[in-house]
């Protein structure tokens, strides 16, 4: 079947931006794990005043939209005289953001693990290194899995939001297609199922890792 | 004073105007949610094979793709198509709130769910129809039972809101933006955005946590929402 | 060594909170396969004594001496390999939720005593035999009930090959119907000569085992001898009298 020359060229564009917004998503959705692992240890673990500055932080990218924190990151910075280019000012703001999120998830496992493993650990005399690698992280792991997948999924979706600042991803190539032909309607459908699949893959993907996580019973007391 | 501070002070009236359209996008988009939300939950309990299908495909949309492709394709493209003239404001408000009515269904089904087996039973013991059963005793609970997690979807949709300006509605994101374009203070502008957008948050979140602790039932323990 | 020179020694060990004192300058010797009972009214400071034992609470001052070689408190090498030698059998048990039975007791020999994954699962199911869970070690901690979950914890204690195993109140977060097959490893255990200090309420431990009571109250050790001279009747021993109102609760509740 051939393609009208239409639909050639909205695809050819939108597999492009489809490459760039994976370019943006990978590196956000580690970044964004990194700073939650690390936000959310301190918010947990550290001394009062790291305590407040990671509470503040997470408060802060929480409490304000994604996108007031892009315009501010690639418009607001340059009267400062920062110029960050678009792709460096979209995955900048992704990871803060996500890393916000993620924090809070971690923060939360942290919490739930009961002192009395750390002490089992402890008391088979392992150091504390060996405890926290061994007994603590697995758990933590196990606990945060499901709301991390989930920020994760939302990242993705958000990553929409890097053509605003003029980093041309899938929707800001359909959008650049979509107004020269004024064909809204098939390319932002079309544009939707490109989402759809990499959420559905993305979801997928996490089950998989829930499932290779699962043990029965834990997590419910 | 400073230029930044000074073009904040001077706009800041016209960004707070802006607030308003906010409020009221994120009112009725909420409201239309609970709507959307509560139904398909009752659907997706009660209904038979063919509802319960047709829901999940549409949560799986609404919860798949983003708000910005969901605009343009509402706003741009089939609100166009229909011959529906909808204004910047209506076509926002319809997006999100039929986004967090897919988040929604999925809340207030967790609640149901997890409504001892016995509410249902005795209520229809009490010669209660379905229907009467699912106004007058399932609802009161779930609704009470989902104020924390509603009060989430509010911070979620106050925020995305936000994005109504890239199709031109005149809340405080596209008010702040013209103003930004012309006197080039984009950094205090949009940090007096965001100082908004976070009083707001909190407002929201403070209230409905009033509103919960005002409908509290003494006694009356959650059996696990989400 | 010599069988008489004591394996343990816990010398005049002090431990506070703030301005609570929770022990008072508490002495004791263990000797190879002797076995002391704590027992005396909850907060005497019996489970901070076990806990100050292998350091999970480390004392303010005093000494411990296991195998004649002095602790240095403040060196964690030293309260590593301490606690790699005193096994430590907790009221709530305290398995690693994530882990299966087997899992539990290999990962301390895997991880702390360096030994191949194969010889730690042999190891590992030849203690589940000893305990009567040989058939279990595919499970998790939720898929287990109390009283199994503390015969895992035991096993996973002796895997270490413990000089010690101090047991605190192993018996108190278990429904009654469970407590009787916990009694028995523990048994099983004194008689093949296992060194212990424990703290319980379980009168048939206290009377059937102990070869000393130590009866401690405010932070103290305030009585201790064995049992057939504390616990004879007609003795006003603080000792009797507390035994005698655990007869009667456990009368009460049977």
């Amino acid at each position: 079947m051939e393609l009208s020359p239409f639909y050639q060229e909205l695809i050819t564009s939108l597999n492009r931006g489809l490459m760039m917004s994976i370019a943006l998503i990978i590196p956000s959705v580690i970044g964004g794990v990194l700073i939650g692992v690390l936000a959310g240890a301190t918010r947990t673990f550290g001394n009062p005043v790291i305590r407040k500055v990671g509470d503040t932080y997470a408060a802060i990218f929480r409490g304000t939209p994604l996108v007031v924190q892009l315009f501010i990151l690639y418009f607001g910075l340059p009267n400062l005289g920062i110029y960050l280019s678009p792709y460096v000012a979209a995955v900048v703001g992704f990871t803060l953001c996500s890393g916000a999120y993620q924090s809070e998830y971690i923060r939360g496992a942290l919490l739930s693990i009961k002192r009395g493993q750390y002490l089992g650990a402890q008391a088979l005399g392992f150091t504390t290194f060996q405890a926290i690698f061994w007994i603590i992280v697995p758990q933590a792991v196990r606990r945060a899995i499901h709301g991390c997948g989930n920020e994760i999924i939302y990242l993705i979706k958000y990553s929409s939001l890097a053509f605003i600042v003029t980093c041309i991803e899938l929707t800001g190539e359909g959008k650049t297609i979509a107004t020269e032909y004024f064909r809204f309607t098939e390319v932002f459908t079309i544009i939707g199922l490109y989402y759809l699949a990499l959420v559905t893959v993305a979801i997928f993907i996490l089950k998989k890792i829930e499932q290779r996580l699962y043990v029965p019973g834990f997590g419910r007391s | 004073m400073p230029i930044a501070l000074s073009t904040v002070i001077d706009s800041l009236p016209y960004l707070l105007q802006g607030s308003f359209i906010t409020a009221g996008i994120v009112v009725s988009a909420m409201l239309l949610g609970l709507v959307i939300g509560v139904c398909m939950a009752v659907g997706l309990v009660f209904g038979n094979k063919c509802i319960q299908y047709s829901i999940t495909i549409y949560i799986w949309i609404f919860r798949g793709v983003p708000v910005v492709v969901l605009l343009f394709l509402f706003y741009f493209g089939l609100f166009n198509f229909l011959e529906l003239n909808f204004s910047a404001f209506t076509s926002v408000t319809i997006v999100l709130g039929m986004t967090t009515g897919a988040y929604q269904a999925n809340i207030f089904r967790g609640a149901i769910l997890s409504l001892p087996q016995g509410q249902f039973k005795a209520a229809s013991a009490l010669g209660m129809s379905n229907s009467q059963a699912i106004r007058n005793i399932i609802l009161p609970q779930i609704l009470r039972m989902s104020i924390p997690a509603w009060s989430n979807e509010y911070s979620i949709i106050l925020k995305d809101s936000a994005l109504a300006f890239v199709i031109g509605a005149p809340e405080i994101m596209a008010r702040t933006q013209f103003v930004a374009s012309r006197t080039y203070q984009h950094l205090s502008l949009y940090i007096a955005a965001g100082i908004i957008y976070f009083l707001l948050t909190w407002a929201g979140v403070i209230a409905l946590r009033k509103l919960e602790q005002s409908l509290r039932i003494p006694g009356y323990t959650h059996h696990g929402s989400n | 060594m010599n069988d008489s020179s004591p394996i343990l020694r816990v010398n005049n060990i002090t431990k506070s909170f703030g301005d609570n004192t929770i022990l008072n300058g508490v002495s004791f010797d263990l000797v190879k396969g002797e076995i002391k009972v704590l027992i005396g009214p909850s907060g005497g400071g019996k489970s901070t004594l076990l806990q100050c034992i292998n350091c999970l609470v480390v004392p303010d001052s005093g000494d411990i001496e296991l195998e004649n070689e002095q602790i240095d408190f403040s060196s964690k090498q030293d309260l590593y390999s301490l606690r790699q030698r005193v096994g430590m059998i907790f009221q709530d048990f305290n398995l690693f939720d994530h882990l299966t039975a087997l899992g539990n007791i290999t990962i301390a020999l895997r991880k702390v005593k360096k030994i191949s994954k194969k010889d730690a699962e042999q190891r590992a199911r030849v203690e589940l035999e000893q305990v009567g869970l040989g058939d279990k070690e595919d499970l998790y901690p939720a898929q287990l009930s109390g009283g199994q979950k503390q015969r895992v914890a035991i096993a996973r204690a002796l895997a270490m090959d413990p000089k010690i195993l101090m047991l605190d109140e192993p018996t108190s977060a278990l429904d009654p119907e469970l407590i009787g097959e916990v009694i028995a490893v523990i048994k099983a255990l004194a008689h093949k000569g296992m060194t212990m200090v424990m703290a319980t309420h379980q009168i048939s431990l206290i009377s059937g085992l102990a070869d000393e009571i130590l009866f401690m109250e405010q932070g103290n050790i305030v009585e201790q001898g064995p049992p057939s001279l504390l616990l004879t009747s007609g003795n006003s021993s603080k000792t009797q009298g507390f035994c005698d109102r655990l007869n009667e609760l456990s009368e009460v509740e049977a």
